[in-house]
C-alpha cells in the first residue's frame, strides 16, 4: 500500500464506453429474441417442423385457389396411411365444425375428398377462417392440399349449415414410417382476429 | 470515524457505514449491497424450501391428504421459479458484490448506484411473485418453464408473475453490466486477465451469458404477455402461431440459464479446494477454457429439453451430440479439483466438506445428465423423477451445497467472526447425508416411471416416495442449522484475523476481517 492518493485510484478505463457496448449487446439479444420468431417460421417451412402445410396461407388470402397440380403418376399400393380428420372451433366463433368423414385409409398417391360440416348458431352473419396443422409435422410437406375451404374465409349466414370440401393428395414419397396422419382444423373468427388474418397472409 | 453525522457530512470519505435504514435502502456500498443480496437470497431459499416440505407432505403417501392436484401444481411451479430467481442467482450475485472488488482489489463496484437499484428490485419482484398465492385463481401452476398453452389459461397471477420475472431479469442484466465492467476495468494494476481467481473468471464468463439470454427470457415472457392480453398469437396454434416455437426460445434463455447457476458454483470451489488443499489450483489455464467451452456450449444444446416434441432424427442428433461434449469441459474441471486435491496437505474444515460433496454430487448429477442426453433414454425418461433426481444433484449438491461452502469460506472474513465449526460440520454431514436419502430415490423412481410434478401416485412407489419425503424433511429442518450458524457468527466469536485459512492467498485475505467499508482505496500492487 504505497502512496498513491485516493483520487487517483487504478488506471482509469471508460466505463462509460464498456457500458454503451454492453448495452448494445443486450439490444441486440433482445432483437434476435423476437429475430426467432420468423427465424423459426423460416425453418419450419423448409422442414415442416411444425405440419404446417407448405404455401396454403400464402394462396390462402382473397379466395383463390390453388391451381390444381397434375395428380403424381404413381400410387404407392404397397402400404396404407390413415388419416383422421378433426376440427374444432375456437372460442369467440359461435360455430359448430365437425368432419363428415372422419378416417380415411389410403394409399399414399391416390386423390380423396373429405367433407366437413360447419353450421353458425348465431342470428349473424359471420366469416371465418379455417387454419390446418398436420401431425406428425413431418408429414406436412407430403400432406398435398389440391382444394381446400381453408384457402379462403368461409362465410355464413344466420343458422345456415353447409359441407365444405378438402381435396388432398398424401405424397408417395412420405416416409414409410409414418402410418397416421392427423389432419387438424381450427375455425376462427376473421373479425376478432383481424391482426392474425394479417399475419396468416405473410405466412 | 463514526458517528452517523459525521458520515452524513463526509460519505464519500473513507468513514465507516452510516446507520439505520437507510444504511441500506440507499447504500451505494459493494459490501452493504453484497449482504443485502445474501440475506434476501437465504430469505427466499427458506420460503421456496417451505414450499418443497409442503410437497415432500403431500407426496409422503399416496393418494391425496393435504393438497388439491390445483395447489400442489402451484406449490412445484413456484419451488422451482423462486428457488432458481430468488435464491441461487441473488445468492451468487451476492457473492460477486462482495468478493469481486476484495478479490481484484478495488475499491467498489463500476457502478454503485446502478448496483443499489439492481438489488432493491428483487424485493419487489419478490413482494409479487409471493403475492400470487393470494389472488383469485392461485398462484403460476404450469411449471416454472412457463409452457403455452397451459399459460394462457391461467388468471391474474400469470401477469404479476410475468411482471414480476421481468424485473427479475432487468435486475440480473443490470448486475451483470456492473460486473463486466467491474472485473474489466478495475482490476489493480499487475493483476492481467491470466492472474485473476478463478473466481473472478467464472463470474466474468456468467455476466456475459448473462446479458446475452436474460433478453431472450424478456422476449418470450412479452410474448407469452401480448398473447394473453393483447391479441398476438405468437404460440396460439389455432391463430397460425406455435407453442412449441416458445419451447425453443425458452430453452434458448434456459439452457445457458442452468450454467449462470452453476458456474459461479465452479468458481466458489475453485477458490476454496486449492486453500485447504494448501496448493495451488491445478490446470489454470485449462479451467479457464474450459469455463469458457461450457459457456460457448451451452448456447447450442437447447433443445435437448425438447426430445419429445417430434424433432426430425438429425436434429436429436446433433443436439445429443453437443450435450454429450459438454462432459469434456466438464471433466477437465473436475479431473482438475481431483489433481488440486493430489498430494495436498488437506484439512476439512466446513467449507472443504462442502466443496469435496460437491465435487462428488456434482459429478452424479453430471453423469445422470449424460444419460439423459441420450435420446432414446430421455424420450422414455422425460418428465419423469430421474430428472427430478438430475436437476437436484447439479442444482442442490451443486449450486446450493457451493453457495453454502462459500458462504463458510468467507463468513470470517465478512463478519471478523469464525463460525462455529463444529456445528458447522454437523451441518455439512445433515446436508450431505438427508440430500441423498431426499433425492437418491428418486433415480429409482424415475427409471421405474413415475411422472414429475403429479400430486398422486401408483402405490409401487409407495416406499422410495415415503424414504424421499423423510429425507426432504430432515434436509429442511438441517438449514434452520445453517441459519442458526450465520446468525450466531454474524453477532460474535472468535475473532477471525486477517487470514483465518492459512492456504488462502487472494487478495480479500490482506485486507482486515471484516474489510475497512472503503476497502483497496489504494489499489494494490499485484506481482
Amino acid at each position: 500500500m504505497t502512496a498513491a492518493s485516493v483520487d487517483n485510484p487504478a488506471p482509469v478505463r471508460s466505463h462509460r464506453r464498456l457500458l454503451v457496448k454492453l448495452l448494445a449487446v443486450i439490444a441486440l439479444s433482445f432483437a434476435f429474441g423476437f429475430a426467432l420468431v420468423p427465424l423459426y417460421d423460416a425453418l419450419c417451412l423448409v422442414t415442416g417442423l411444425n405440419g404446417k402445410t407448405v404455401g396454403v396461407a400464402a394462396i390462402g388470402v382473397g379466395g383463390l385457389s390453388k391451381p390444381v397440380a397434375a395428380p403424381p403418376s404413381r400410387i404407392d399400393r404397397s402400404r396404407i396411411v390413415s388419416v383422421e380428420f378433426t376440427g374444432t372451433v375456437m372460442p369467440g366463433l359461435p360455430w359448430d365444425m365437425k368432419p363428415l368423414t372422419s378416417r380415411l385409409d389410403l394409399h399414399p398417391g391416390e386423390l380423396h375428398q373429405a367433407m366437413f360440416r360447419v353450421s353458425n348458431r348465431s342470428d349473424q352473419t359471420i366469416v371465418g377462417q379455417a387454419i390446418p396443422s398436420v401431425t406428425p409435422g413431418l408429414a406436412a410437406q407430403h400432406f398435398e392440399k389440391l382444394d381446400c375451404f381453408c384457402f379462403a374465409q368461409q362465410t355464413l349466414a344466420p343458422g345456415e349449415t353447409k359441407d365444405l370440401p378438402l381435396t388432398f393428395i398424401v405424397k408417395p414419397e412420405i416416409d414409410e414410417d409414418i402410418r397416421t396422419i392427423t389432419l387438424a382444423y381450427a375455425f376462427f373468427n376473421t373479425v376478432d382476429a383481424k391482426s392474425t388474418a394479417k399475419k396468416l397472409v405473410t405466412r | 470515524m463514526n458517528t452517523a453525522t459525521d458520515v452524513a457530512d463526509h460519505h464519500e470519505h473513507e468513514h465507516g457505514a452510516p446507520s439505520g435504514i437507510m444504511r441500506w435502502l440507499t447504500s451505494t456500498n459493494h459490501k452493504d449491497i453484497g449482504t443485502l443480496y445474501l440475506w434476501f437470497s437465504l430469505f427466499m431459499f427458506f420460503f421456496a424450501g417451505a414450499l418443497a416440505m409442503l410437497i415432500r407432505a403431500e407426496l409422503f403417501q399416496p393418494g391425496l391428504q393435504l393438497f388439491q392436484p390445483g395447489v400442489f401444481n402451484q406449490l412445484t411451479t413456484m419451488h422451482g421459479l423462486i428457488m432458481i430467481f430468488g435464491a441461487i442467482m441473488p445468492s451468487l450475485v451476492g457473492f460477486a458484490n462482495w468478493q469481486i472488488p476484495l478479490m481484484i482489489g478495488a475499491s467498489d463496484m463500476a457502478f454503485p448506484r446502478l448496483n443499489n437499484w439492481s438489488f432493491w428490485l428483487l424485493p419487489a419482484a419478490g413482494v409479487l411473485l409471493i403475492a400470487t398465492f393470494f389472488v383469485p385463481g392461485g398462484a403460476l401452476a404450469g411449471g416454472w418453464t412457463m409452457y403455452p398453452p397451459l399459460f394462457m389459461q391461467g388468471g391474474i397471477a400469470y401477469d404479476m408473475s410475468i411482471l414480476a420475472v421481468h424485473i427479475l431479469g432487468i435486475s440480473s442484466i443490470m448486475g451483470a453490466i456492473n460486473i463486466i465492467t467491474t472485473i474489466l476495468n478495475m482490476r489493480a494494476p499487475g493483476m492481467t486477465m491470466m492472474k485473476m481467481p478463478l473466481f473472478v473468471w467464472t463470474w466474468l464468463i456468467t455476466a456475459f451469458l448473462l446479458v446475452a439470454v436474460m433478453p431472450v427470457l424478456a422476449c418470450a415472457i412479452t410474448m407469452l404477455l401480448t398473447d394473453r392480453n393483447f391479441g398476438t398469437h405468437f404460440f396460439d396454434a389455432a391463430a397460425g402461431g406455435d407453442a412449441v416455437m416458445f419451447q425453443h426460445i425458452f430453452w434458448f434463455f434456459g439452457h445457458p440459464e442452468v450454467y449462470i447457476m452453476i458456474l459461479p458454483a465452479f468458481g466458489i470451489v475453485s477458490t476454496i479446494i486449492p486453500a485447504f488443499a494448501r496448493k495451488p489450483l491445478f490446470g489454470y489455464v485449462s479451467m479457464v477454457y474450459a469455463v469458457a467451452s461450457i459457456a460457448f456450449l451451452s448456447f447450442i444444446v437447447w433443445a435437448h429439453h425438447m426430445f419429445t416434441t417430434g424433432m426430425p432424427v438429425g436434429g436429436q442428433l446433433f443436439f445429443m451430440y453437443t450435450t454429450m461434449l459438454i462432459a469434456i469441459p466438464t471433466g477437465v474441471k473436475v479431473f482438475n479439483w481431483v489433481a488440486t486435491l493430489w498430494r495436498g496437505s488437506i484439512t476439512f474444515e466446513t467449507p472443504m466438506l462442502f466443496a469435496i460433496a460437491f465435487v462428488f454430487l456434482f459429478a452424479i448429477g453430471g453423469f445422470s445428465g449424460m444419460v439423459l442426453a441420450l435420446v432414446p433414454v430421455d424420450i422414455q425418461l422425460q418428465d419423469t423423477y430421474y430428472v427430478v433426481a438430475h436437476f437436484h444433484y447439479v442444482l442442490f449438491s451443486g449450486s446450493a451445497m457451493a453457495i453454502m461452502g462459500g458462504v463458510y469460506y468467507w463468513l470470517p472474513k465478512w463478519t471478523g467472526h469464525m463460525y462455529d465449526e463444529r456445528l458447522g460440520k454437523v451441518h455439512f454431514w445433515l446436508t450431505a447425508v438427508a440430500f441423498n436419502i431426499t433425492f437418491f430415490p428418486m433415480h429409482f423412481l424415475g427409471l421405474a416411471g413415475m411422472p414429475r410434478r403429479i400430486p398422486d401416485y401408483a402405490l409401487q412407489f409407495a416406499e422410495f416416495n415415503m424414504i424421499s419425503s423423510l429425507g426432504g424433511f430432515l434436509l429442511g429442518a438441517s438449514q434452520l442449522l445453517f441459519l442458526y450458524i450465520v446468525i450466531k457468527c454474524a453477532r460474535g466469536g472468535l475473532p477471525a484475523g486477517n487470514r483465518p485459512w492459512d492456504g488462502a492467498d487472494t487478495l480479500e485475505w490482506t485486507q482486515t476481517s471484516p474489510p475497512p467499508y472503503h476497502s483497496f482505496v489504494t489499489p494494490p500492487l499485484v506481482k
